[in-house]
């Protein structure tokens, strides 16, 4: 009853917000919108409490959803611990997002479309992490890819914000499409979509099916994650309104992909070399994130890059079997990139909408608070101890040693640690660009409201100390309490671990965090521009990947598209058609001449043929 | 004694052949109209005849059919004349060919 | 209930109120509508009983009615529902009465003549789903071209009679064969039979021999296809849809398309099995060929009708896909993509017609903005575009999902290359819904763009409800055409199966000897 309930609310305050929103106060509508997914956390963290979902897992089948031939699926909930600490983080972030949005949005004009779609979109993604199988999680999924429609398009008047939510569904879809085959071929070899029958299922499938599913399901999530080579929507979804950057693009939706594969992990597992290919795509979306972060001048955009580079750090973590860690990462992700993203919009909001990291600097000063926050969240994802992202951080880098020792690639480990080397750097260059420096700008910029600062306190809060979640000196209750869930896949790196020898694997990423910090400090001190030269040029083209994909897919196809409708579909398929008339006419016009018009041309016309017929009739 | 088939089939043909040719010839539509008549007596003929000869009844039925579509035909065709000669005062068939492709 | 001839009652209910219609002054345009409306409405309302009391178990006709028509020549008015026809009857049903209220306020000239052919159409349309006899089937197939033609050519755009001429014209090619392929089944009726007839049930013993067979199915084939339509016999199309009013649009998209589909799953496939595995590859090539080359060619366009013209073809080649790939959860999707399309394309032209009787205008350059000046349609717009694209949630997504996986099933190729519609489909759409409601304001005579009126709202509440409906719990109308798919597939694949082998057989042994 309780998972209907989380779900339940969020769509209750979409409902509400969507249809008598507008006739409603702000206050009441603000309300609305913060008090259901307030509700949604207090029962998931009830719904956690179950012992069952220690268990075996907390279950809710409403009906009966799809039945053809001997293929059913049915609209149910589930929840697991994994699923537990999703909804938690859902709920929490999401809660906290919410409430930050009251400020705000609290000039905005469709205050409760807004509030009507984030409400949707905790419900969508709720209904991605709490679906009992496959299908309903793939409704979550392509429903939480609506909302991010829906959200980076909030202000559908300006042109680029309607493209960059067009972009984003479209390319969204391209691996959705990807994800909608493998479910396919999982539905037809396993005939059933249930997790649990997955995963009993996936140990007698042809390896070379269960590969082939795998990676269709990855692409489905290089799509909702971000990861190359599908990344492209994101940097461009920045056009949103910033919570929705810090719920939707940071903490919550784009983590979709990580959790699908640690939901599905028993199938990755067994699927030959598809963990290899996370674990590549990962190590490489995230050096690549991170060096394009480097030269962005948008400061959201920068947060946008990283984004994607945290998240392939996640699914580098998944890739080497580190899975735990990964789920660690998300979290700890979720906790400092949100309040990243809200410290950005708390700058955005008093610059009044600047967020040209040109024109910004200086704001230390009256911004303390906000320069505060946005230092933590920084620090932490450049994973400096004793930040959260420092845990979790590090913790997948051993993975991905440990790995590369177990035969796996070297070449992941030093990407890991080249993405960290860059990604300090960055984080420091924001940082100095927007907070250091004289102020750039002439304006008048103001503190947030506390309705605005105090989620970025408690994010900040979490950002410090989360890393105790994973730790080992607190005995990392996370990575145990998720422990049973991935009891096939944790092979050895969390029971008996032995401390890393020499402390020169975890020293490492430490020093080369602590080096790109003062890398950045020393490049970015007195806020100089600094040109790279040509890697500059090929960075801020962002590696040519959408230059590529403009000349080779997006271009033909509208050529192709004109070529049809234009040519073709007119001259010839219509045409033809056409044509067949055409000849018909041709034909009548040639015997027109035979229709003089008069009677006794006819009528000798019948004597004729009569006399013609007699005599064939007479002398056959 | 009585007329033997063959002389009825002979003044049917006589009759058909008139009315054939004056269709063909006469350029006059009343004329062409009675020309048709005279075909269609022609054939009425020849029915009756065999009727006589096979003493059956269908022959005499189709007859009836043949006068009641002439009696329309004459109406309908008379009124089509009427019309004609009223927009073009005339009756002359050659001179009426709006239907020419 | 026994004795209450409810499928009759149902197929000529629209038309009784046609007469009566005929009988109203024709300066009384409340009361023309009015009783079009309640006729439609009456017909809805029998449709609905016949749903609740539809036994879902049954995969053979229900509600039968049979009479001697013409008994000299073998043929009878025989009725009746089933699985297949019923969700069609339903979606009919539906969309008649959206279609007459659409045209309310939007119609303006020959009202009188415009809802006598409505409701003309709806009896002839309701004959053709239910028919059970080939020539009462012929009878109403030919009888729905009629008010067709004159609601394209008499209430349409500038180049309405070329619409018409070229609609009538095509399709009337296809069935003058389908009519030689249907007498030439009666003929053949005789020496297996007993006695000739037109009788669907009987004909269905038949058993046409090889070549003859093929013949027959190409004729069917090419009536059904023209009208569903497959490409590349699709052409007529965007120009019947362009020229058409708008409540012709919404039938001919919703419905009419429907009668080819219908027609494939009815009489195509029962009557000729082996003809139909024969030729089930060319015609699943040719279905994929439409979903890709409607969904790209749709992109292209610059006239919203035309571009939701041009995802019919897609759409509906999917549809077909689903229907010759001979598996039941397929066929089922496909059955309810039907309904599926009906309700979200017939809501696509809705908006269109909203707009265009604003606007005068059917050119995506005429628009932008629009969502700004009329806030309470563009939500509506929305859902109806995401239930075009298939979105998870909406009635689309569960008939699509299912026609992938029968198709999956039968042929991972296939089902591959169907998946790229998923695509396309997102990208022609949300082009759409972006040109014309997104963007800063671009209309040029805003004043005009008032939002949705009472009337007009509730057209569309009744599509959205079945979008949710369909989305969310399709099950009690998967669970009415179940047993008589999975009748048809498996009567298909046995008969024509073992036709073949015979056939196989005997070539075998005459060959040995």
């Amino acid at each position: 009853m309780v998972l209907e309930v989380i779900v339940a609310l969020p769509l209750a305050g979409w409902l509400i917000n969507g249809l008598a929103g507008g006739r409603l106060p702000r206050g009441v509508v603000g309300a609305i919108g913060c008090g259901t997914v307030g509700a949604a956390c207090a029962a998931s963290v009830m719904a956690a409490g179950d012992p069952a979902v220690a268990g075996g897992g907390l279950t809710a089948t409403l009906f009966t959803w799809l039945s053809a031939g001997e293929f059913t699926v049915s609209a149910g909930l589930f929840m697991d611990r994994l699923s537990a600490l999703m909804a938690l983080v859902v709920t929490g972030v999401g809660f906290l997002i919410h409430v930050y949005s009251i400020g705000y949005m609290a000039d905005d004009p469709a205050y409760a479309r807004y509030f009507a779609y984030l409400n949707l979109f905790v419900a969508s993604m709720l209904l991605l992490v709490l679906g009992g199988n496959l299908l309903v999680l793939f409704v979550g999924w392509e429903l939480v890819g609506l909302c991010s429609y829906l959200l980076i398009g909030f202000w559908f008047d300006r042109e680029r914000a309607a493209s960059s939510g067009r972009k984003a569904f479209i390319v969204n879809r391209i691996g959705d499409a990807g994800f909608l085959l493998g479910i396919l071929l999982l539905a037809t070899t396993a005939g059933n979509l249930q997790f649990d029958r997955l995963a009993a299922a996936s140990g007698g499938m042809a390896p070379g099916l269960l590969t082939a599913a795998t990676l269709l399901l990855f692409a489905g999530a290089t799509g909702k994650s971000a990861q190359l080579p599908l990344y492209v929507w994101l940097p461009d979804a920045m056009e949103g309104p910033t919570p929705v950057s810090a719920l939707i693009h940071a903490a919550t939706m784009v983590t979709a992909g990580v959790y699908m594969i640690a939901r599905l992990h028993p199938l990755f597992l067994h699927a030959g070399y598809t963990l290899s290919v996370v674990a590549a795509v990962g190590a490489v979306t995230a050096f690549f994130a991170a060096t394009v972060a480097l030269v962005e001048w948008d400061l959201k955009r920068v947060l946008a890059y990283s984004t994607i580079s945290q998240l392939g750090y996640m699914f580098l973590a998944m890739g080497v079997v580190m899975m735990p860690a990964g789920m660690f990462h998300l979290t700890t992700h979720a906790f400092f990139k949100a309040l990243l993203f809200l410290a950005a919009g708390s700058v955005m909001h008093a610059m009044r909408g600047v967020v040209d990291m040109r024109r910004l600097g200086g704001l230390a000063g009256p911004m303390r608070w906000t320069a505060a926050g946005f230092a933590v969240g920084g620090l932490a994802l450049a994973g400096v101890p004793p930040f959260a992202g420092f845990f979790s951080k590090d913790l997948i880098l051993e993975g991905a040693f440990e790995w590369a020792q177990r035969g796996g690639a070297m070449l992941v480990w030093i990407a890991g640690l080249a993405t960290a080397f860059v990604t300090a750097v960055y984080v420091t260059r924001a940082m100095m660009l927007t907070f250091a420096g004289p102020a750039a700008d002439p304006g008048h910029p103001h503190e947030a409201p506390a309705v605005m600062g105090l989620p970025m306190a408690v994010l900040a809060a979490l950002s410090f100390g989360g890393g105790l979640l994973g730790a080992r000196v607190a005995g990392e209750p996370l990575l145990r309490y998720l422990e049973p869930f991935f009891v096939d896949s944790a092979i050895g790196v969390l029971k008996d671990r032995p401390m890393p020898a020499a402390g020169v694997i975890t020293a490492l990423p430490v020093a080369v965090s602590l080096a790109g910090i003062l890398a950045g400090f020393a490049l970015y001190r007195d806020r100089r521009e600094v040109t790279l030269g040509a890697l500059g040029r090929f960075l801020s083209h962002q590696w040519y990947i959408e230059t590529l994909y403009d000349a080779v897919i997006v271009t033909p196809a509208k050529r192709l598209a004109h070529l049809l409708a234009d040519v073709v579909e007119t001259r010839g398929i219509d045409g033809a058609v056409n044509g067949v008339g055409a000849l018909v006419g041709r034909a009548g016009l040639a015997v027109r001449g035979l229709q003089t018009g008069f009677v006794r041309n006819y009528a000798a016309a019948i004597l004729a043929g009569t006399i013609l017929m007699l005599g064939y009739w007479l002398f056959r | 004694m009585s007329v033997p088939l063959e002389a009825y089939l002979a003044l049917s043909a006589l009759l058909f052949v008139l009315g054939t040719t004056g269709v063909l010839v006469r350029r006059n539509a009343l004329v062409v109209f009675m020309s048709i008549e005279l075909m269609l007596n022609a054939v009425n003929l020849t029915f009756v005849a065999f009727a006589r000869q096979r003493l059956a009844i269908e022959g005499q039925l189709a007859v009836f059919f043949v006068v009641v579509v002439a009696a329309v035909e004459v109406v309908v065709g008379l009124a089509i004349l009427i019309a004609i000669f009223r927009t073009r005062d005339t009756v002359d068939i050659d001179d009426v060919d709006l239907l020419r492709g | 209930m026994m004795g209450l001839p409810m499928m009759t009652i149902l197929i000529f209910l629209p038309l009784a109120a046609a007469i009566v219609v005929a009988a109203i002054d024709r300066k009384k345009t409340g009361a023309l509508y009015g009783v079009g409306l309640a006729g439609s409405l009456a017909a809805l309302a029998l449709a609905a009983v016949v749903f609740v009391r539809f036994d879902p178990d049954q995969a053979a006709l229900q509600f039968v009615e049979r009479m001697a028509w013409i008994p000299s020549a073998g043929v009878s008015y025989h009725i009746g529902v089933d699985g297949i026809s019923l969700p069609l009857v339903m979606l009919t049903a539906v969309i008649m009465p959206l279609a007459l209220l659409s045209a309310w306020g939007s119609i303006a000239e020959r009202i009188k003549e415009f809802v006598f052919s409505m409701l003309v159409l709806e009896t002839a349309l309701l004959g053709t789903f239910l028919a059970a006899d080939l020539v009462l089937f012929y009878v109403f197939w030919e009888a729905v071209l009629i008010p067709m033609y004159f609601i394209i050519g008499l209430w349409g755009g500038p180049r309405r009679s070329y619409a018409a001429v070229k609609f009538i014209l095509y399709t009337m090619t296809g069935s003058a064969l389908m009519l030689v392929a249907i007498i030439t089944l009666y003929l053949h009726s005789g020496p297996s039979l007993g006695a000739r007839t037109f009788d669907l049930a009987q004909l269905r013993q038949l058993r046409v021999a090889m070549p003859l067979q093929a013949w027959l199915f190409g004729a069917f084939a090419l009536a059904f296809a023209i009208k569903v339509p497959v490409w590349p016999l699709h052409t007529w199309l965007p120009d019947a849809h362009v020229e058409a009013p708008t409540a012709g649009s919404v039938v001919l998209a919703a419905v009419l398309l429907k009668m080819g589909t219908y027609g494939f799953l009815r009489f195509l496939l029962p009557l000729f099995p082996q003809a139909t595995l024969q030729f089930a590859p060319l015609l699943s090539a040719l279905a994929i060929l439409g979903i890709i080359y409607g969904g790209i060619v749709s992109w292209a366009q610059p006239d919203v009708k035309r571009l939701v013209a041009m995802s019919s073809v897609s759409h509906l080649g999917l549809v077909t896909l689903g229907v010759f790939v001979m598996t039941v959860p397929a066929m089922q999707g496909s059955l309810l993509q039907m309904v599926n399309h009906g309700i979200s394309t017939g809501g696509l032209f809705l908006i269109v017609g909203v707009l265009y009787d604003r606007t005068h205008s059917r050119l995506l350059g005429d628009y932008g903005g629009v969502a700004a000046l009329m806030p309470r349609l563009a939500p509506l717009a929305l859902i109806v575009v995401l239930s075009s694209l298939a979105l998870p949630g909406t009635n689309g997504f569960v008939g699509e999902f299912l026609i992938l996986l029968g198709t999956f099933r039968a042929n991972p190729v296939y089902a591959a290359l169907a998946t790229s519609g998923v695509i396309l489909s997102a990208v022609y759409l949300l082009w759409m819904y972006q040109r014309v409601m997104q963007g800063p304001v671009a209309v040029k005579e805003r004043a005009r763009m008032t939002d949705l009126t009472r009337r007009e709202q509730w057209l569309f509440i009744p599509l959205i409800a079945l979008i949710f409906w369909i989305g969310v719990y399709p099950s009690p109308l998967l669970r009415r055409s179940e047993a008589s798919v999975r009748a048809l597939v498996q009567d298909v694949r046995e008969r024509g199966n073992a036709a073949h082998l015979a056939s196989h057989e005997s070539r075998v042994t005459s060959h040995d000897r």
